[in-house]
Order: C-alpha cells, then structure tokens, then sequence
C-alpha cells in the first residue's frame, strides 16, 4: 500500500496543488472543474470576449437553470442506483396544471407555486411507490412516467399553449432589484450577494482548518488554503461584478438564486445528514445497507420523491421564463440532466456521485453549448459536440479507475518516489466528498456563474 | 528441476509465483509440480492462498501481474486470460458452479464452444456429442433438461462434461464435494479416478482430507502464501494427521488468546426456532433450534457448510433472511421481538456477516464512514452528522484495533481483507451491542490478522458481551468458544462445553443427527 504523507508538510510539494480544489482525494472534481475553466477560456478567445459579457452570463444561468436542478435530484437518484427518465414530461405536466390554475381559476402566483409542489410531490411519490415498494425497475417505472405525464400535459392543454401572468414571469426571468445609491452603475444587491458569499468561503477555510486541527486529521499546507482562498475570492468578486455591471435593469437572475439555495442546501443533506448517508449507502451495497438498518425501500421512496418535486420546480422556471406553458416543454430535458450528472463524476452503478460535480458537470455542458450557439454553430452540430463531449469525459473516468492510473497531477507527485509494485487497486476511485472543504468551497464558484 | 529423474513426466511446473495484493502477500515464492496422469491435491486453511494460486495458473490473474513461471507441458506459458488456458486445456472448475440455470444442459455444455459454421449452431452435432459427453461422466438425464431442474450433484458432472468437451489435460477443481452429500461426492471422486485412468490429470482442493488421502497420488500443502511440502500419499505413508500437521504447522496453543474471564449469566435465549427457505417452500432451513448465550460467553457454532448456521443467525437479526419464521427471542428474560433489523440492532444486536463484501461493507465507501454507519444516530444532531466526532470516533477504533491505514479517510476497499474485518467490527462494536453474532470473522484473511481477531473477540467477552461465533474451522472454535453448539441439516445436534469437545465429536455431531447427550 502506498503511504502518503501523514503529517502537515512544511515546504513546498508538487502534491499540495491537488489539495486546492478537492481535497480528501476527490481528484475527479478537480479535473472537472479544471475541464470548466478550459472550456470557459477557449471559447472567451474565440468568440472574442463574448462568452464572459454580463448579458451572457445572465443568459446561461437563466437558460440551464432548470438542467442544473434537475441534475441535483437526478444525482440522488444515480447515487442509489436509478434513473429518472420521466424528469421532463414531469415538468410539463406540472407547467400546464400550473400555468391553468393561474389563468383558469385565477390561483394567486404563490398558491401556484405551492400548488406545482404539490402536484410534484404527488407524481413523486406514486412513480416512488413503483420503484420502491413494487420494485418495478426505475427505468421502466419513469419510462412509464414519460409517456404518462407527457400525454397528460397534452390532454389537459389541449396540445396549445397556456401563457401565464406577470408576477408568476418573475421567478424565470427576474433579476435581483436595483435598491441603494445609484451612482455605483452596478447592481448594488448583486455585489453584496458576492461580497457575503466571499466571506462565507474564507470564514468557512478557517473553520475546515480549525476543525481538522481538531479532529486531528491531515491537514493542507497553510499556504495551499490561503491561495485557496484567495483565488476564490477574486474569482466570485470578478463574476459578481459580471452580473452587477450589464444592462441596466439585469443583474443576477432570481432562478439562480433559487439554484444556488438549492445547491447548498442539497450539499448539505447529501453530505451531512443522515438521509444522505442512507443514500449512499443504498446505492453503494444495498444488502450491506439493509443489514446496518438503513430502510432501502424509504431511501429509494424519497429518492423518486424527490427527483419529480424538483422537476415541478424546474417546469414551473421554464414556463415562468418563457410566459407560457406550451406541449413540448421539457422534452429531451432528462438526457441533459443525465448527462451533466455522469460528467461530474457519478458512477452509472450507482453509490458515487456528488451535487457539485453535477452542477459543473452542467456547466460545462451549458458552457459548451452556449459558445457554440455564439459563433452561430448549428443545433445538429452542437448536439453532435455534446454527445462526444459526454462519451469522452466518462471514458476518460472509466478509463482511469479500471486502469488505476492516477491523474496527471498525481503522476508528477509520483515521479520523485519510487514507483509502486503492480497496482491492481491502489488508486482506486475517490469516492465522495469527505471533509466540507469539498462542497462548499466549490459551490459559491457555482453560484455566480 | 527434477522432471526427468521421476517415472512419469511433468505436465505442470509452477516455479516460484509470488503474487501480491495491496498490503497482503497472497502467494510467497509458491512451487507446484504436478506430473501427467496424476491426481495431485492441495491442502491448506482458508485463505492459505490455494485459490489465487489457481487464479494465477488459469489466467484469471493475467501474465504480469504475478511473479515466477508457470512451465506448461515442457514449456513456459503466459495466458491472459481464462480462455488461453482453455485453449491449452487447462480448465477449471469453481466452487460456485458456472452454469446458467435457465439454460439446457447441452447448450451449457456447449457456451462460449458452440459447433457450427459462421456463427450458426449445429444443434444435430451438439446433441449427439452431449450425449456422449454425458455418457462418460455417468449421467443419463435428457440433454434438454434445463439445468435449474437437475441437482446440485449431477450440475457439478455438466461441469466437468464441459470441460471434457473443451479437451481438457489438466482439470482444476476447487472445493468439487463441498456442497454435494455423500453418494454424489463418491460418485465424482470416483470419476475423477476414472478420468485420470484416461490421461487427465486434476488438481484439487478440498478442505475434506478422508477423500484426499483417497484419491490424491501427491499432495502439496500451502501455509501462509508459501509452499510448505509436497507429500506422495503412498511413499510417505500419509493420513490425515500428518495433513493436519503440515497445514497447521504449529500448537494450537500460542494462536489463541487466554480466557481470562468466566461467563456470567444466561442473558440471551432462543426458543424453537423454524425459519423456511425465501424461495421454496415446505424446505426448513433450521428446525426447532434452541439456544442460549451467557454475558461474556463465546458460543461457537460449528457446522458444514449449507448446514444453517447463516440461516439461523440471520434470521434471529431481524429476519433478514427466509420466511415464516416461527419461535422465541429471549433477552434478560423478557421476550423481545425484532421484526426488522433496525428492532435487532436497537435491542443490541449486531451481525457481522461471512460475506464481508457483499453483506458487510460499501466497498465505495471511506473507513470513517463504514465505522459510523450502523448508528448514525449515536453522532448526530437533528439528523444532521457531526463529522468531527465521526473522525474521532473512528481514530480511536483505528488505534485501538489496530487498523493499518495511513488515515480513516482512506476508501475500505483499499485494506487487505483482515483490516476490512476490522472496520466491520468497529462498525458493530460503535452499535455498543450486548450480542454479536460473528458469522466466519476470520474468513479469507491472514493468520496474524487472525489472532488480532480472536483477542478482539475475547476482549469483548471480558467486557461482558454475549458472542456467537460461527466458524467451519474447529480449531478456532475449540481455541475461543466457552461452549460449542454443532448443527446439522438446520437443526442442532449437540452442544458441548469446550473442555469436553474434541475436534472428532464435533465433527461427527455436525454430520449426523443422533443427539448426543447434552453437555
């Protein structure tokens, strides 16, 4: 077995760098994340400066909101080893009902909104009842799904368009209000969001120190949590400037303060509580789960639950957004989600994955198909780009965990020691975020984009 | 080398293989020298590292991940993978058999080896050949015959029709009487003879040394990863003792710790107890069973495999195995129930299974949080987990079990099998349970992690736990228990003090029913 370093390391280590962003050997996250900051790099030059413009940024967030919080519930479920496949056909049928109580029987917006929730919550908890209780498979359960909510979207709409009022339009398409002295010319709100979020990441590199201090773990050089920190800062002081210095009238836009809330709070549940261990636990050895007490049937109940709650939401966005609710909402939205899930590091088998990787992993699609929109590349092409970009980033991943061969970062570590026996298993995959570090020094990154 | 000075020539010679897994040795510089037409066996404890040998010689553990050469019929071979040592005839055929149920027996026979032109089967060709196939293992059932509708004991003569049929020279059989009785076993024993009457050579494992000593012309003993003596069964004069003596290759004695406590009161109590298998019905897989178990008192439960001790402890914890499951659970004298594990586990049990990996562990998951996931609830808040505590709760059952890790942030699967073993008890030992039921806890690991594990187990005892220690190794159960309980066919048959057992009364309480006097 090889033996890292235990203690706190005082000089300079090529090894540290792979600390800086996962730390507790989620090396993966960090090539992700790595992969989004390439992409987001190479297309700023070759469209010219466009990709980071404030409009544009608004217009990612606005436009793969809803992806990226599909692919929060959709990671919970290919953690514990399902699929969801009724995600966007869920939307749609919530959108209709939604946007009909609105015009039809003159629901107030917030009633809607509850009301959505519930018809989710409602759909969740009969395709949940399927997988867990009849243990019919989940893909066939959502692919039921699909079709079910699908056809209902359509008969209840009537396969026309349903448009919705003004308040309701808000939560798709409104942005953080201009409030406090205008002379800044920048959104006022937008910046304090940023400057909060930027103390909470120092504050929280402080206490991750102090607590491993505590716990006696190994512990990062400080200079690697004090660069940590400091690119971090910058980076969500620059984006929240993005946001706060466009048009006037656009800043940060309300649907992605409604994913960052819930990026945090699901990171917190995944990793912190014990609903989010039952998860894993589930997905990784379901008989070993059983026989430590974990209920595997309630675990895969609200796994299911949850996933059709969110895509009610994520509907309810997309036809706030487009102040309607039309026949085709949602179509091919659960192939995105997927998607983005399995390139930020899930495993198809289930038991691994993590919210942050699969909101970069969104990202990066977002990212992708957004510059290719830009240089005024076709929807056929784009689909042909996203779907190599797809196979190559979990090939890549398979690749490497089959082979047990470290990452490139890790390979420089390497060189200065002598090199191992035959390594069957011995970097086998990082599993899930271990520390807090991980998560939360990653999701602020996520909230501005 | 010695190949020519002996009377039959050498099919097989393994010359120093030394295979390693992170952190464990399984085969230390091993040598194996089989000669043609010989039935050549070997003999070893559990996780002696008898079965990665054969690993290693079948291309399951491909050219280059082991050390040393294997020289096959006079010449060094490195297969890649279990079809090139098919190719070469050398076939072998699991303790789990690898037919497919649903399938007949002729198109078992014939997977992966189908006759036929340009992917099309000639099933004329096939039948006729399975036939003869069939008639020279001795089976006369309908080729048609779906596998799932013919005993486990004719399934394993498929087996080695199959392997006939791929021109086997060298046959490999692991644990082949394990789960057959006694007809059947002598059946395929004497078939074996028959084959190497034809020119085939066998190696094989067996823990059941009568049928060794029967059969074998040379037997080799692996201790520890490491080759310790080949014997020849006629020339040497060898019987079962002198086997014994070879594998054990040292006194009981200095393995097992001292009992430094006696027990105290009877404080756990199961009365007639019947559970039936999950999937057919009207077949018991324990009948009428009842025990005890006293604080600070080691149980040893000694049976055959498939004999329902599994059975019998799972079903206790929670039903988690079987059906309809009808009879008593006594704790400090009041009847207690435990429908779910979660009722067992909150009445104190705890199960550690024989089946570390697929029972035991979340092999994705890291030390720490293996350690903490049988009572979460003990660490945390609103539901909400104190990772601080979790990290330093698992630190000190690293320490004080000895677990070799560099850190409990490390990923179980990263631990050799003995320290695996480890976390699994810290897991249930965090449960702070009053019972533990350890199914085989020193399955598959090493001998020094052995050792930890019996002085773990009897540390426990001194706290005042109650400990069920299901085991198939007498010595360990003669070395560790207080009292030892055999059971045969899902019933008990007899229950011993350890002062009174001897490895001969166990073993003949375990596979017979006539009921000895109770202790």
């Amino acid at each position: 077995m090889s033996a890292p370093v235990n203690e706190t390391k005082p000089g300079f280590d090529i090894r540290d760098i792979k600390n800086l962003f996962g730390g507790g050997g989620s090396l993966k996250q960090f090539g992700i994340l790595g992969a989004l900051i390439v992409i987001v790099l190479i297309f700023q030059v070759w469209t010219g400066g466009k990709t980071l413009e404030p409009g544009n940024l608004i217009n990612i967030v606005q436009q793969y909101s809803y992806i990226l919080i599909l692919a929060i519930g959709m990671v919970m479920v290919i953690i514990a080893g399902h699929i969801d496949l009724s995600v966007g056909s869920v939307a749609a049928f919530t959108g209709i009902l939604v946007a009909k109580s609105m015009t039809d029987w003159s629901f107030p917006w917030w009633v809607a909104i509850i009301f959505g929730l519930l018809i989710g919550a409602a759909i969740g908890a009969w395709q949940g009842f399927w997988v867990a209780y009849v243990g019919v498979p989940a893909f066939i359960v959502t692919l039921a799904g699909m079709l079910i909510w699908r056809g209902g979207n359509q008969f209840i709409g009537d396969s026309a368009t349903v448009p919705v009022p003004k308040d309701f339009v808000q939560i798709g398409a409104g942005y953080l209000p201009e409030i406090g002295p205008g002379a800044t010319n920048v959104n006022n709100l937008t910046m304090l969001l940023g400057i909060i979020i930027a103390l909470v990441v120092v504050f929280n590199e402080i206490r991750s120190r102090r607590t491993r201090k505590i716990m006696g773990a190994v512990q990062d050089a400080l200079w690697v949590s004090v660069l940590r920190a400091t690119i971090l800062v910058v980076l969500i002081l620059v984006i929240a400037f993005l946001f706060a210095s466009g048009r006037p009238g656009t800043s940060y836009p309300i649907s992605g303060i409604i994913l960052g809330v819930l990026v945090l709070g699901y990171s917190f549940l995944t990793g912190n509580t014990i609903f989010g261990r039952h998860v894993y636990a589930v997905g990784g050895n379901k008989h070993a789960a059983e026989l430590s007490g974990v209920n595997s049937k309630r675990v895969n109940f609200f796994v299911m639950m949850n996933m059709s709650v969110l895509a009610s939401l994520a509907g309810m966005i997309f036809v706030a957004r487009s102040q309607a609710s039309g026949p085709f909402d949602g179509t091919g939205w659960e192939l995105d989600a997927i998607a983005a899930v399995f390139i930020g590091g899930a495993a198809v088998a289930g038991g691994i994955g993590t919210v942050a990787g699969s909101i970069i992993g969104g990202l990066v699609m977002a990212v992708l198909s957004n510059g290719l929109q830009l240089k005024g590349i076709g929807s056929d092409l784009v689909q042909i780009i996203k779907g190599l970009v797809l196979l190559l980033a979990v090939g890549i991943d398979v690749y490497n965990k089959m082979s047990g061969r470290p990452s490139l970062i890790g390979l420089m570590g390497r060189n200065n020691k002598k090199p191992e026996g035959p390594s069957v298993a011995t970097d086998a995959p990082a599993v899930v975020p271990t520390n807090a570090g991980t998560p939360d020094s990653a999701t602020p990154v996520d909230l501005n984009k | 080398m010695d190949q020519g000075s002996e009377k039959s020539p050498t099919i097989l010679e393994m010359q120093s293989i030394t295979k390693e897994f992170p952190g464990v040795k399984a085969l230390d510089k091993v040598s194996l020298s089989v000669k043609a037409s010989e039935i050549h066996a070997i003999c070893g404890e559990n996780g002696a590292g008898k079965s990665t040998l054969m690993k290693v010689l079948s291309g399951v553990y491909p050219f280059g991940t082991y050390d040393g050469d294997i020289v096959y019929q006079g010449e060094i071979v490195r297969f890649k993978d279990i079809k090139a040592s098919e190719a070469a005839g050398i076939v072998i055929i699991h303790q789990e058999l690898a037919l497919i149920p649903e399938l007949s027996i002729t198109e078992n026979i014939f997977l992966g080896n189908e006759p036929g032109r340009g992917g099309v089967i000639d099933w004329v060709q096939a039948q006729s050949r399975a036939i003869e196939l069939l008639a020279r293992v001795g089976l006369t059932d309908d080729p048609d015959t779906q596998i799932k509708n013919i005993g486990v004991g004719k399934q394993q003569l498929v087996e080695i029709a199959k392997a006939l049929n791929k021109n086997v020279k060298l046959l490999i059989l692991d644990e082949p009487t394990a789960a057959l009785n006694e007809n059947d076993s002598q059946h395929l024993l004497d078939l074996i003879l028959g084959l190497k009457g034809r020119g085939i050579s066998s190696i094989i494992i067996s823990h059941k040394l009568n049928e060794i000593e029967q059969i074998a012309d040379e037997i080799t003993i692996i201790r520890d990863g490491k080759s310790i003596e080949t014997l020849n069964v006629k020339a040497d004069g060898v019987d079962e003792d002198r086997i014994i003596r070879g594998m054990v290759g040292r006194t009981l004695g200095n393995r097992f710790p001292e009992r430094t406590t006696t027990p105290g009161e009877i404080f756990f109590e199961v009365r007639n107890w019947n559970v039936q298998h999950p999937l057919t019905a009207e077949r018991m897989v324990v009948k009428n069973s009842s025990f005890t178990v006293r604080r600070g008192e080691v149980v040893g439960f000694a049976g055959l495999m498939g004999a329902g001790r599994t059975e019998l402890a799972m079903s206790v914890f929670g039903r988690s195995y079987g059906k309809f499951i009808s009879g008593e659970v006594y704790k400090d004298g009041q009847e207690i129930k435990l429908r779910t594990v979660t009722e067992a586990i909150k009445h104190g049990l705890a199960y550690v299974s024989e089946d570390r990996k697929a029972l035991g562990l979340n092999l994705l998951d890291t030390i720490k949080r293996s350690i903490v996931s049988a009572k979460l609830k003990k660490i945390s808040r609103g539901d909400v987990v104190n990772k601080i505590e979790e990290t330093q709760i698992s630190e000190e059952y690293r320490k004080s079990l000895r677990i070799k890790t560099p850190t409990v942030e490390e990923g179980v699967s990263k631990l050799s099998g003995g320290n695996q073993q480890k976390v699994v008890l810290a897991k249930w030992m965090f449960t702070d349970p009053d019972l533990l039921i350890l199914d085989e806890p020193t399955r598959g690991i090493d001998v020094g992690a052995k050792a930890e594990i019996y002085g773990i187990i009897r540390e426990l005892a001194a706290q005042g736990k109650g400990i069920i220690m299901i085991s198939s190794e007498l010595p360990e159960l003669l070395g560790v228990s207080d009292r030892i309980y055999t059971i045969f066919e899902g019933t008990i048959t007899n229950e011993l003090s350890v002062a009174q057992a001897d490895p001969e009364t166990l073993m003949r309480s375990m596979t017979s029913t006539t009921k000895k006097a109770a202790a």
